[in-house]
């Protein structure tokens, strides 16, 4: 599997709805903190890999140029990576190639996200995921797709809203630790269920909020990274998988493609049973059931069994299985590339026994990031270890 | 660790902008195309306009799909026969929106839902709307039977059919 | 077969027509920020000076791209500085002819490291060549908004 590769730093500004920076400057504020958390400087750095969302967000064509500088991608070997909501996944997937094939020591993965540049609303620039003949005619938003999705596993296991709103409040709740949160809150299953009514059964607090934000990490081949630091934490196995785009075609109660990804990622970090072995996980969560569809994708659990472990209370920090103890995208944020790194980054922290008053109450050895995106159907998947 | 005072990131809100503490530059991008239809979806739409929706088969992989394409994403091979479905459907999966596509709301909520199309395979839908009907009376599994618009006015586009009312 | 499809009457092959909506609104940065506020309020232009590699960028940025230090030490340059490249633009963005030709140019101004794209006027293209001093002709104080346009344009240099 090449060589050993490991993540050895990471760094990221405060997610907001709206930033002051330029993408530059946030992706700089990211990459310098990233590179600082190690020690390290942009000298020592052999290459750099981008991950951003649409161009239409930030309103820049050709974004990955636009945003080399801030990257730290002066005069360097580099590339964006681009799988949609997957990205943030995507980047240190392709970072370990970079590292794990020999040709480089070490690699600066960073991703940013500016939507506030979208106007009037960043959920028009979605509207453009839908197929240009057969769908976009019928004026859809992007909230349809998730709604049709989320009533689609409702119906198939018979949950009900207050099964899928525990996620919203646990989430929410630990994003209150997080000292980069957007909108941490202390929210009760009430709360959730009496918010707005957007597409039904989807509500205001199942969403997660429009955000600015950049996240970057610091990943190093082994002798680089003994040296760097004492506690490097491994990349053990990384995986992806794309269903087809004909997403009306497909069943919406099951991400297929994300056991596919999480599968490749197990087999090549030597996984075979994911419940036990990987201790924590940060799936991801744009809407609340999400977490939920994820965990089950990732063989977390049984299939239909998420909410229940939830409702058990397993997923919280001090659960057996604690799942999004940073808070996610529902607390923390969503700058959709960065949200994705971020989670990466959480993993990172918690393994290191970093997390600070986010640290997860058992012990951990192995960890997964996930992301989902493109036209719900692509996984990403990560397993760190220490 | 992660520390609040190390974090960089500098927060606007609304009234930043209204009372136009920062300096900001607005663009609009003259985004406008003409995509071609492409040789499946073209004769889709052409034979919605005649009222009829088409799908296509694979043989190899014994499938028939809704929208059409010219090669199937599975085997990969070229599809192999064109076929007629039925302009009725069952619900796979809906959604009741109050919310446009910029975010303004909306009184009464839209219908979107995925119908699977009688005649193509098992779980072949398409995104379409559904009327005529009471919002809370929509259910996964509902019967449901295309509106088309009156042969005239159709131009060869998916809301040729205007939507979708269930069959009573 | 699907793939020996050939359309035989063109009205088959009608294109599907629609649009992209995509409007943007952009803050200036940190770095921008000082610098159209100062080119509005004062009328200078300012960038921001990396000691280290010793080098000034124009307009200013927060960090430097090269050793990525922050930037925080901003320099006065000039309104003066040197053609370094030049253009004569005949047609608009969707290739119909200009009424009048524009012609665009890089400045090197005094001071700084970087060029500075900008339009040129009270010119014709005889009168230029590369290397030639220019200066900039800003906006009356009142009529400046705190954008690349509080510069109308650079024309060569009164004085020699
Ligand atoms: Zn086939
Ligand atoms: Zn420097």
């Amino acid at each position: 599997m090449g060589r050993r590769v490991a993540v050895v730093g990471a760094g990221m500004t405060k997610f907001v709805r709206r930033a002051q920076e330029t993408g530059k400057e946030l992706a700089w504020e990211a990459a310098k903190a990233a590179l600082d958390s190690c020690g390290m400087t942009l000298d020592q750095i052999d290459c750099v890999v981008l991950g951003t969302a649409p161009d239409t967000f930030d309103g820049v064509h050709m974004k990955g140029e636009y945003l080399a500088d801030g990257a730290g991608a002066w005069g360097k070997p580099y590339m964006r990576s681009y799988v949609g909501g997957g990205t943030g996944v995507f980047c240190p997937i392709h970072g370990w190639y970079h590292l794990a094939s020999g040709h480089f020591d070490t690699c600066l993965v960073v991703c940013e996200e500016k939507m506030s540049s979208y106007q009037p609303h960043p959920q028009g620039a979605f509207l453009t995921i839908f197929d240009h003949t057969t769908e976009r005619p019928l004026k859809p938003n992007l909230l349809w797709i998730f709604a049709l999705e989320m009533n689609r596993y409702m119906t198939t296991y018979g949950f009900n809203k207050e099964d899928i709103a525990r996620v919203a409040v646990k989430n929410k709740k630990n994003a209150l630790d997080h000292p980069a949160a957007q909108i941490p809150e202390q929210y009760t299953i009430e709360d959730i269920l009496n918010s707005e009514v957007l597409a039904w059964p989807v509500q205001r607090l199942d969403v997660s909020p429009v955000s600015d934000g950049a996240v970057a990490l610091v990943m190093a081949n082994e002798h680089v990274a003994r040296r760097v630091t004492s506690k490097p934490v491994w990349v053990e196995g990384v995986g992806w998988a794309l269903d087809t785009a004909y997403w009306t075609n497909r069943d919406l109660c099951y991400p297929r493609y994300v056991e596919v990804a999480a599968r490749m990622a197990y087999r090549m970090a030597g996984i075979t049973d994911p419940a036990h072995e990987i201790h924590v996980a940060e799936p991801y969560d744009p809407f609340d059931y999400k977490e939920l569809h994820h965990m089950e994708g990732l063989m977390l659990c049984e299939r239909g069994e998420a909410p229940i472990i939830t409702a058990e209370g397993k997923t919280q920090r001090d659960g057996e299985l604690p799942i999004c103890p940073s808070g996610g995208l529902l607390g923390v944020g969503n700058p959709i590339a960065a949200a994705g790194l971020m989670k990466v980054a959480e993993i990172f922290w918690q393994l290191r026994g970093e997390a600070g008053k986010r640290q997860i109450a058992r012990k951990a050895k192995h960890g997964l990031a996930q992301a989902w995106g493109d036209l719900m159907q692509v996984g990403t998947v990560i397993v760190l270890g220490i | 660790m992660l520390k609040s005072k190390d974090l960089m990131g500098t927060g606007l809100s609304s009234q930043d902008f209204k009372q136009k503490k920062v300096l900001v530059e607005r663009w609009t991008a003259n985004a406008k195309y003409g995509w071609d239809q492409g040789i499946a979806i073209g004769r889709y739409l052409r034979e919605l306009k005649n009222g009829k929706i088409t799908g296509i088969k694979c043989h190899k992989c014994n499938r028939t799909v809704v929208p059409p394409r010219i090669f199937c994403e599975w085997c990969f091979k070229p599809m192999d026969e064109w076929v007629y479905l039925k302009d009725t459907g069952t619900v796979n999966t809906f959604s009741l929106c109050y919310v446009a596509w910029n975010m303004e709301r909306l009184k009464d909520p839209l219908i979107p839902a995925v119908i699977e199309i009688d005649g193509a395979s098992s779980g072949m839908g398409i995104m379409h709307l559904i009327s005529e009907v009471d919002p809370k009376k929509v259910t996964r599994g509902m019967r449901v039977k295309a509106v088309w618009k009156p042969e005239n006015e159709r131009t060869g586009a998916i809301t040729d059919i205007k939507y979708w009312k269930p069959i009573r | 077969m699907a793939f020996k499809t050939r359309i035989t009457k063109p009205a088959e092959a009608k294109p599907w027509y629609g649009d992209l909506p995509v409007e943007s609104l952009y803050t200036m940065g940190i770095a921008g920020e000082k610098f159209f506020r100062t080119l509005k309020d004062k009328g200078k232009i300012i960038g921001s000076r990396c000691d280290k590699c010793d080098y000034v960028y124009v307009p200013p940025k927060m960090y430097c791209e090269r050793c990525f230090e922050k930037l925080d030490k901003t320099v006065i340059v000039g309104l003066v500085g040197t053609l370094n490249s030049f253009t004569y633009v005949y047609i608009d963005v969707d290739g119909n002819p200009l009424p009048k030709p524009e012609i665009v140019g890089l400045i090197n101004l005094d001071g700084a490291s970087t060029n500075l794209m900008h339009r040129l006027g009270e010119c014709k293209m005889d009168d230029l060549c590369i290397g030639m001093r220019v200066e900039a002709v800003l906006k009356p104080a009142k009529q400046r908004t705190g954008s690349i346009n509080d510069i109308k344009y650079f024309r060569t240099t009164k004085k020699k």
